[in-house]
């Protein structure tokens, strides 16, 4: 079977507020040198099958419609092989 | 003249809002998000709440709801829509509206009363303020802040489409926003809620029934 992973990200210029919640807590705990952190949201897609060009264009459109809200979020899409 | 109102899984204000319905004047209809048919209705409320718990991002899933598909088929034909908070969140997931919604600056979830700017009074919810009419209602959410494109920020603004901005900005909201519409002005969207400030027993003021008794009109004059 294989997989398809979509990573999530707010876009640059758009503020995240968990990323900073962490990025507070990385002082607080003494890890220090850290510039920045921002948060994202990572979705594995285990398929039936293979990872034919057609399903993982199925995915992209998934990933266009439900799981990134394109005026606020970035994707990149890859596939893992022989999971 | 009947007002619908969806209830999603993890709606909270579908009941206020009705209420808030019927105390303008209007038979509330509770709608349900799996029945795609509206059962007549003249306008349609979303309320606040937590719709799917917020998951994946606030509306996200609601906006795929079967009386969705009826919905934005409705607003596109000039049927009044309100979002409300969770609601506004819906309206803007599906497109109906620009830009989104995204967690509070602060970080923390904002319960309080607050004052706002109603600055376009065309539209079909609030045609019966005064333009610039001050009003305070509650604002009670965790995904408040209103962000867009700078190039969505100056069109909504040029062309008169921010409806409301608060005074004190709770939630960093980008320009203040805290309700818009569509060009047409049939759909708006709000963070806070009208819907609470309907009655002196339970609000802090009736300052928010305005809305319902615009919308009233509307459909009357339509």
């Amino acid at each position: 079977m294989a997989r398809v992973v979509v990573d999530v990200m707010l876009k640059p210029e758009i503020l995240d507020p968990q990323g900073k919640a962490v990025h507070g807590a990385f002082g607080r705990l003494g890890f220090d040198g850290v510039a920045d952190v921002r948060q994202g949201k990572r979705f594995e897609i285990t398929l039936d099958g293979e990872a034919t060009e057609e399903r993982v264009a199925e995915i992209r459109k998934a990933a266009d419609t439900l799981l990134a809200n394109p005026v606020i979020e970035d994707y990149t899409l890859h596939v893992e092989n022989g999971q | 003249m009947k007002i619908g109102v969806v209830t999603f899984p993890g709606s909270l204000d579908d009941a206020d809002a009705r209420r808030a319905a019927a105390v303008a004047g209007a038979e509330a209809v509770a709608l349900w998000h799996g029945d795609e048919d509206l059962h007549g209705v003249d306008a349609v409320v979303l309320p606040g709440g937590f719709s799917y718990g917020d998951y994946l991002r606030a509306g996200a899933i609601s906006r795929f709801a079967p009386v969705m598909e009826s919905i934005i088929q409705r607003a596109g034909e000039g049927m009044p829509v309100l979002g409300i908070c969770n609601g506004f969140q819906v309206l803007c997931e599906s497109h109906l509206l620009p830009g989104a919604l995204i967690k509070n600056h602060h970080r923390k979830f904002v319960c309080k009363d607050q004052t706002l700017r109603i600055e376009n009074n065309t539209t079909a919810w609030t045609s019966d303020y005064d333009a610039n009419h001050e009003i305070t209602i509650v604002l009670k959410n965790q995904d408040g802040s209103f962000v867009a494109d700078e190039a969505t920020l100056d069109r909504l603004e040029g062309e008169g489409r921010v409806v409301a901005r608060y005074l004190g900005n709770p939630n960093g909201s980008y320009r203040d926003i805290a309700g818009i519409t569509n060009e047409r002005g049939n759909v708006v969207g709000l963070m806070p809620h009208p819907e609470h400030a309907v009655e002196t027993l339970t609000g802090p003021t009736t300052d928010g029934l305005g809305f319902f008794t615009s919308v009233l009109k509307a459909v009357v004059a339509s």
